[in-house]
């Protein structure tokens, strides 16, 4: 999937800048100074294993925290805070500005009611549209999305799980949405289903020009579809960049070792170059680098300082936290 | 989880008002257990002394809830009344529990026929009011404790047995049980070892509410005249004997058993909805 | 992968014109195939395609319409084997299984030492339970230190390893592991894997996986089998599948992977005409 870049300089639908969040009863923030930005008609997936924060990152664009957290930066959504909304113009942003899919389709939509109810509800309910106008349009969206408008009167449990994320992917774009939020959109679908649903969302982005931020924890479908890629660790964004470049030449030795361990089809058969350890636990303070515990290249500082991202020598949009970057480019924990 | 609490409706409200009003009822459920257990070392006078010169009298040192129409001290009667009071739910509850969480897994575990036959009978005795199977059962066999319990845990079984079955099937789905089956384990292994603990805290919370309204149903009968024997100290009793002091303009010997039976009912009713409710956030 | 020397190895699995209907369902349609001892067989399919069911045959947890389930050469599926304690405890050190969902195989309730001890206890009563506890908590790469927690208290990899070793402690000869590590995160997946790995090495057992990740199933079997609606479409080699695939589905499922230069529009494609 190539992209093309819009010729003027992009603004951004998506920009969070320093969020940290802290819940209650942990040692250290949930998500610890993330930046991450998503440009208008771009691509970007945000990588990461469960517990790295990525979904609440994504979440963090609708204000959709847990109960308690203590928030510190600023989230953007066309340029207005999130963070500092009011009730109603959070639910605008809500309703129109920003949409999002979520992992399972089936627990997204109410079993009960007809698709044409979940596709119309929020429009009609908002006063956004009369009830004709959101069937003329839900009708328009699931055209788009490949499906016929008989699906319309059908329930849930009447269509697969893949048509049924088509059909959420829809319901998310009644909106108009200049931002699309995919939280592991293709993680309950079979293989087959998910090219499906990844090439409607770039047939939308492309048509649309909505801005797609896409959490999941595959790096290598994150490798296939984005322009640009973040990759979490404990809180943090530990590398981003190209998603190119950082799949050919990573950076930070956690997405070194990620790549490593995936088994994939044109790698060696059998054993794979496995990350020892775990993640750190919440209850657990960080000194120095999330990665430290894990990492092969670590020596004292990474146990003390906390890297900061500094960009590749001749990748200015490559930005690694890693105090031994210079050290990973062609060293062995380069797998590939 | 998705089974639910079978609950009359009323007292959620109640329930939700807040932990000041859970530890009352708590406090109040340790009273009444207490008072029941030790009543025979606490009375004051023996509850089946007749003083007919005294009848009626009102509260004094001697008989601080005063004396009803046979000139029996109130306070010793409630004391020991709460014994038979208590008794008899418990044997309901006990008896409804074990039944129930039987014929509930038998009917969950195996499926089929047995659960049709076990669900259909269960329905049955649903549609049977619980006091009229305990009056008929009373009026075949007499006067007695026996009876009444019986027939109300009769009653009360499809309530625990319903929830039971509800609550296995879905613990019977999770692929922990699948993994015993692999390993080699019986049914009846798996059931006690693992799925009836899993699933106890929901059934005794059900249980514990159960309480509370078969205290209330035996009362009712004790108050109609049925089950406990005449002379025998009890709540329901208590309220029956009274009831003509209370034409008389003297209600203390008939209220003060009505007020117990209200209290106790509502405690054990917060305390095991209370319970239902901590059970059911753990689960989620 | 390891290669068990030239020659051909004695059959320990063998699945003959397997059969399982749910109402106008063909879950599993005449499905066969053989797993030699210490092989690695992968099953892979999407959802819907049978693999599952085939598997919880396999085990024991579903009953078959037809066909027949040999291990070792003994019949598992037949009728009027008796279902008295003894065949019970030999159909399970024939087949073990290791389940997907790491939270919800174990029991709640039960610490990983207990859990262990109760399928020692069942399997091999009179043995010394605490050293071979020992072991199998080694042999999956679990300290001490997880013995006594309880599953809640264990990460996701940790409770598999748990699950891992519950299904050794039996000594079966095949071990099922159904989307055993579809769970996992990328890293611990990892991990399993190799753990898996090493254990056949040194124990010889046969592995059946069920999976849908071809990047798994290129990894750790040496046969493999795509069902598609409840039917076999293609089996063979593992290397020689991948290479070289045959069906257009199995061409479907591989084109399906997500790589550098994908084009997921020409899959979508290629699906609908299928």
């Amino acid at each position: 999937m190539t992209t093309t870049t819009p010729p003027t300089p992009p603004a951004h639908t998506l920009d969070i800048q320093g969020l940290r969040i802290t819940l209650p009863g942990t040692a250290r923030p949930v998500l610890d100074g993330v930046d991450l930005t998503v440009s208008t008609g771009e691509t970007v997936a945000l990588v990461g294993e469960s517990g790295s924060g990525k979904s609440l990152t994504s979440r963090s664009a609708l204000r959709l925290l847990p109960p308690g957290a203590v928030v510190e930066g600023t989230v953007r959504v066309g340029g207005e805070d999130v963070l500092a909304m009011n009730a109603a113009q959070l639910r605008t942003v809500r309703a129109s500005a920003a949409a999002m899919v979520f992992q399972d389709p089936r627990a997204s939509v109410n079993p009960l009611r007809r698709i044409r109810d979940f596709l119309t509800e929020s429009a009609t309910l908002t006063g956004a549209m009369s009830r004709a106008d959101a069937t003329v349009r839900a009708t328009e969206l699931l055209q788009a999305v490949g499906l016929d408008a008989a699906v319309l009167r059908k329930y849930p449990g009447q269509v697969s799980g893949g048509m049924l994320q088509r059909v959420v992917i829809a319901a998310a774009l009644m909106g108009d949405p200049a931002l699309l939020l995919a939280d592991e959109p293709t993680t309950a679908l079979d293989v087959t289903s998910q090219a499906e649903v990844i090439a409607l969302l770039a047939g939308l982005r492309a048509r649309f020009g909505t801005g797609l931020l896409f959490v999941t924890h595959d790096l290598d479908l994150a490798a296939a579809i984005s322009d640009r890629v973040y990759v979490m660790y404990a809180g943090r964004i530990a590398e981003s960049g190209p998603a190119e470049a950082l799949f050919e030449r990573p950076r930070h030795p956690y997405t070194a070792a990620l790549l490593a361990s995936t088994p994939r089809m044109d790698g060696p058969r059998g054993r794979l170059a496995a990350i020892d350890g775990q993640p750190p636990d919440l209850r657990q303070e960080l000194h120095g680098c999330a990665f430290a515990a894990r990492c092969p290249l670590a020596t004292e500082v990474c146990d003390q300082q906390v890297p900061l991202p500094v960009a590749a020598p001749d990748r200015p949009g490559h930005l690694a936290a890693c105090h031994h970057s210079d050290r990973l480019e062609g060293s062995t924990v380069d797998a590939r | 989880m998705t089974a639910v609490l079978t609950r009359r409706p009323g007292l959620s409200r109640i329930r939700a008002a807040g932990s000041p009003l859970h530890l009352v009822c708590l406090a109040l459920v340790a009273v009444v257990v207490l008072a029941a257990l030790f009543a025979p070392w606490l009375v004051p006078h023996d509850p089946n002394a007749v003083d007919l010169g005294n009848a009626l009298a009102a509260p004094s040192a001697a008989h601080p809830f005063g004396v009803d129409a046979a000139g029996r001290d109130t306070l010793s009667r409630l004391l020991l009344g709460a014994r038979t009071s208590l008794l008899g739910p418990l044997g309901v509850v006990a008896f409804s529990t074990a039944a129930g969480i039987a014929v509930g897994t038998a009917a969950a575990w195996r499926g089929g026929w047995i659960d049709s036959v076990l669900s259909r009978s269960t329905e049955l005795v649903f549609a049977f009011p619980g006091m009229l199977l305990a009056i008929l059962i009373i009026s075949v066999y007499g006067e007695g404790l026996l009876a009444p319990v019986i027939a109300l845990a009769v009653a009360y079984l499809p309530y625990v047995s319903r929830l039971t079955r509800s609550l296995v099937l879905a613990e019977r789905a999770r692929p922990y049980v699948s993994a015993y089956q692999v390993q080699g384990h019986s049914a009846l292994q798996i059931c006690l070892r693992h799925i009836l603990p899993n699933i106890a805290p929901v059934v005794l919370a059900q249980s514990t509410i159960n309480f509370g309204y078969a205290l209330m149903d035996l009362a009712g009968l004790s108050f109609l005249g049925l089950g406990v024997p005449a002379l025998t100290p009890d709540w329901g009793r208590m309220v029956f004997d009274g009831q003509t002091a209370i034409q008389h303009g003297y209600p203390l010997s008939a209220i003060l058993p009505c007020a117990f039976i209200v209290l106790t009912v509502v405690a054990f009713n917060v305390v095991g909805e209370r319970w239902a409710d901590r059970v059911a956030r753990r689960d989620r | 992968m390891p290669d068990n020397g030239p020659g051909p190895r004695e059959t320990v699995l063998e699945v003959t014109g397997l059969r399982r209907s749910y109402g106008a369902v063909r879950a599993v349609d005449d499905v066969s195939f053989v797993l030699p001892e210490g092989g690695s067989l992968g099953i892979v399919g999407e959802s819907g395609s049978g693999k599952t069911t085939t598997a919880r045959i396999i085990v024991g947890l579903e009953r078959a319409d037809g066909g027949k389930v040999l291990v070792a050469g003994r019949n598992r599926t037949a009728r009027g084997e008796g279902r008295g304690r003894v065949r019970r405890l030999a159909r399970a050190r024939e087949v073990q299984m290791v389940f997907q969902d790491p939270y919800l195989s174990l029991d709640p309730r039960t610490g990983v030492e207990a859990a262990l001890r109760e399928t020692l206890r069942l399997h091999f009563p009179g043995r010394d339970h605490a050293r071979r506890t020992r072991e199998l908590l080694d042999q999956v790469g679990l300290g001490t230190r997880a013995a006594d927690a309880l599953p809640r208290q264990l990460s996701g990899g940790q409770r598999q390893r748990v699950a891992i070793a519950r299904a050794l402690a039996v000594e079966p000869s095949v071990l099922v592991l159904d989307e055993a590590v579809a769970a996992l995160d990328v890293s611990v997946q990892a991990q399993i894997l190799n753990l898996l790995a090493d254990i056949r090495e040194q124990t010889g057992i046969a592995y059946l996986f069920i999976t849908h990740d071809l990047g798994v199933v290129r990894c750790v079997t040496d046969e493999i089998v795509v069902m598609r609606h409840g039917r076999i479409v293609e089996a063979g080699a593992t290397p020689e599948v991948l290479a070289a695939p045959r069906h257009p589905y199995t061409r479907l499922l591989l084109e399906s992977v997500p790589r550098p230069g994908w084009d997921p529009e020409a899959i979508a494609a290629a699906r609908r005409a299928l």
